[in-house]
C-alpha cells in the first residue's frame, strides 16, 4: 500500500514538474503573445493540479489533504480566469498576434476590425 | 530599465522569491508577510501609482557616475562591517545568545500561545508593533493629505455610465470574482484569529482583505465600489484600530503595570495574555486594511478624475 502511494504521488510529482518545464520552454520559444500565454495558461494549470495531488498522496493527514485541496480548487478557478483576462486585456489593446500572413489573411481581418 | 512596468514586476518576482526562501529557512511567518505584502499588495500599489505617472522613466540628464560611486563606497562598509559577524547558523552568535533563549523556554508559560513569533511580536515586542502600526497610519494619512480629492456627485453619474459600459465585458473576471471574494475575507478572517496557532496575524489579515476589496473595485468599478465602502467609515477605521492598540496598553497602565502588559486584563496572567494579543491583533489589521484601501482609492480615483477631465477637455 505504501510503496503503490509513494510510486504513484512520484509519476504525478514528475508528470507536474515535466509540464512545468515544458510551459517554461514554451514562453521562451514561442513567437508571440498569444502563444506563450497559451503554452503558460495551460501547463501551469494541470501542472499545478498534478503536484497537488502528487503531495497528497505523500501526506497521509486528513487536515493537510483538505487544505491541499482548497489550494487545489482555488488555483482551478484563477489560472484560467487569468490567462483569460491577460489575452483579453492584449485583445483590447490591439495587440495582434503573429500569424502566417498567406494562409491566415482572413481570419485577421475578421478578428481584428 | 527604463520601462518602470517591467521594473515593478521584477520587484514582485523578487517578493516572490524572497518569500520562499523565507519558508526555506523555516521562517514562515516572515514569508508569508513578505509573500503577502511585498509580492502583493506593494506591486499591486505601485501599479495603480504608475497609471498616474506614466510608464516610462524620464531620460536623466546627470551623469550616474557620482551616485554609482556612492552606492560602491555604501556596499563595501557595509560589507566589511559584515566580515565582524559570528558565522552564519553559528551557535555562539548574540542573537542565539541574548533574549531568544528565553523566548523559546519561557513564552508557553509566559504567554500561552503556540506561535513564539506571535507572542514576540504581539507580547514582548507589543511596543514596537505599537510603532509599526502608528507608521502605517501615518502613511494613509499622508496619502490622504497629498491626493485626497472632493468629488462632486455629478462626476460620480459620469463614472458611473463610463463604468457601465467599460464593465459589461468582462463576464468571466466578474463571476469569478464574485464566488472567490467571500473565501477571500473569509481567509483573511482565518489568518486574523488562528494567528496565535499558526502563521498569521493583523498584517498578513488586514492586507489579504484589503486585497478582496481592491479586487472588487477593480473588476466592478470605482464608483460602485464607492457605494459598498463609505471612504468616511474607512478613514473612521483606520483610527480605531490604533486606538484599540493604544487603549489595550493605557488600560495596563491605569491598572499598575507597565505599557501594553496584557496580563493586566485579567485576572489569570496567561488568559489576559491571549486577550490581549487577540485586540492589538485585531487593531493591527483592521488599520492595515483601511489604509491599503485609502491609498488604493485615493490613487485609482485620482487616476478616473484625470481621465474625465481630459475627456472633457477633448
Amino acid at each position: 500500500m505504501d510503496s503503490v502511494l509513494n510510486i504513484s504521488s512520484t509519476v504525478f510529482l514528475l508528470i507536474g514538474s515535466f509540464l512545468c518545464i515544458s510551459g517554461g520552454v514554451g514562453i521562451l520559444r514561442f513567437p508571440d503573445f498569444y502563444t506563450r500565454m497559451h503554452a503558460v495558461g495551460v501547463t501551469e494549470t494541470l501542472a499545478t493540479a498534478m503536484i497537488l495531488i502528487g503531495l497528497m498522496l505523500q501526506n497521509p493527514d486528513a487536515i493537510v489533504i483538505l487544505k491541499l485541496m482548497i489550494i487545489l480548487l482555488m488555483a482551478l478557478f484563477v489560472s484560467p480566469t487569468a490567462s483569460h483576462a491577460l489575452a483579453s486585456a492584449a485583445v483590447h489593446n490591439n495587440l495582434k498576434p503573429v500569424l502566417d500572413k498567406n494562409k491566415n489573411k482572413e481570419s485577421v481581418n475578421s478578428s481584428n476590425p | 530599465m527604463k520601462d518602470l512596468f517591467a521594473v515593478i514586476m521584477l520587484s514582485g518576482i523578487y517578493g516572490l522569491l524572497s518569500a520562499s526562501f523565507f519558508v526555506a529557512m523555516d521562517a514562515v511567518d516572515v514569508a508569508f508577510t513578505e509573500a503577502s505584502v511585498g509580492a502583493g499588495i506593494s506591486t499591486l500599489l505601485m501599479l495603480v501609482a504608475i497609471t498616474m505617472t506614466g510608464r516610462t522613466e524620464h531620460p536623466v540628464r546627470h551623469k550616474p557616475v557620482l551616485a554609482l560611486a556612492v552606492v560602491i563606497v555604501t556596499g563595501s562598509l557595509l560589507i566589511y562591517g559584515t566580515l565582524d559577524m559570528p558565522y552564519f547558523g553559528s551557535a555562539q552568535a548574540p542573537v542565539h545568545q541574548h533574549v531568544a533563549p528565553r523566548y523559546i523556554n519561557d513564552s508557553m508559560q509566559e504567554v500561552g500561545v503556540p506561535n513564539i513569533v506571535t507572542s514576540v511580536l504581539a507580547s514582548y515586542r507589543g511596543f514596537d508593533t505599537f510603532g509599526e502600526v502608528v507608521v502605517i497610519f501615518t502613511a494613509g494619512m499622508g496619502v490622504l493629505a497629498l491626493l485626497s480629492v472632493v468629488r462632486r456627485p455629478r462626476d460620480v453619474d459620469d463614472v458611473a455610465s463610463l463604468n457601465k459600459s467599460m464593465h459589461e465585458e468582462h463576464l468571466i473576471l466578474r463571476i469569478v470574482a464574485k464566488i472567490l471574494i467571500p473565501f477571500i475575507l473569509l481567509f483573511a478572517l482565518y489568518v486574523q484569529f488562528h494567528g496565535d496557532y499558526g502563521p498569521g496575524g493583523g498584517f498578513q489579515a488586514g492586507v489579504i482583505f484589503a486585497a478582496a476589496i481592491i479586487l472588487y473595485t477593480m473588476i466592478f468599478g470605482m464608483s460602485t465600489a464607492r457605494r459598498v465602502i463609505n471612504q468616511s467609515l474607512i478613514q473612521l477605521f483606520a483610527a480605531i484600530g490604533v486606538l484599540v492598540y493604544g487603549s489595550v496598553g493605557v488600560i495596563s497602565l491605569l491598572d499598575g503595570k507597565h505599557f501594553l502588559d496584557y496580563s493586566a486584563l485579567s485576572a489569570d496572567p496567561v488568559a489576559g495574555q491571549h486577550l490581549g494579543i487577540l485586540l492589538i491583533e485585531l487593531g493591527v489589521g483592521i488599520t492595515v486594511a483601511s489604509v491599503m484601501i485609502i491609498i488604493f482609492f485615493n490613487f485609482a480615483g485620482r487616476q478616473n478624475d484625470q481621465q474625465n477631465k481630459e475627456n472633457n477637455e477633448s
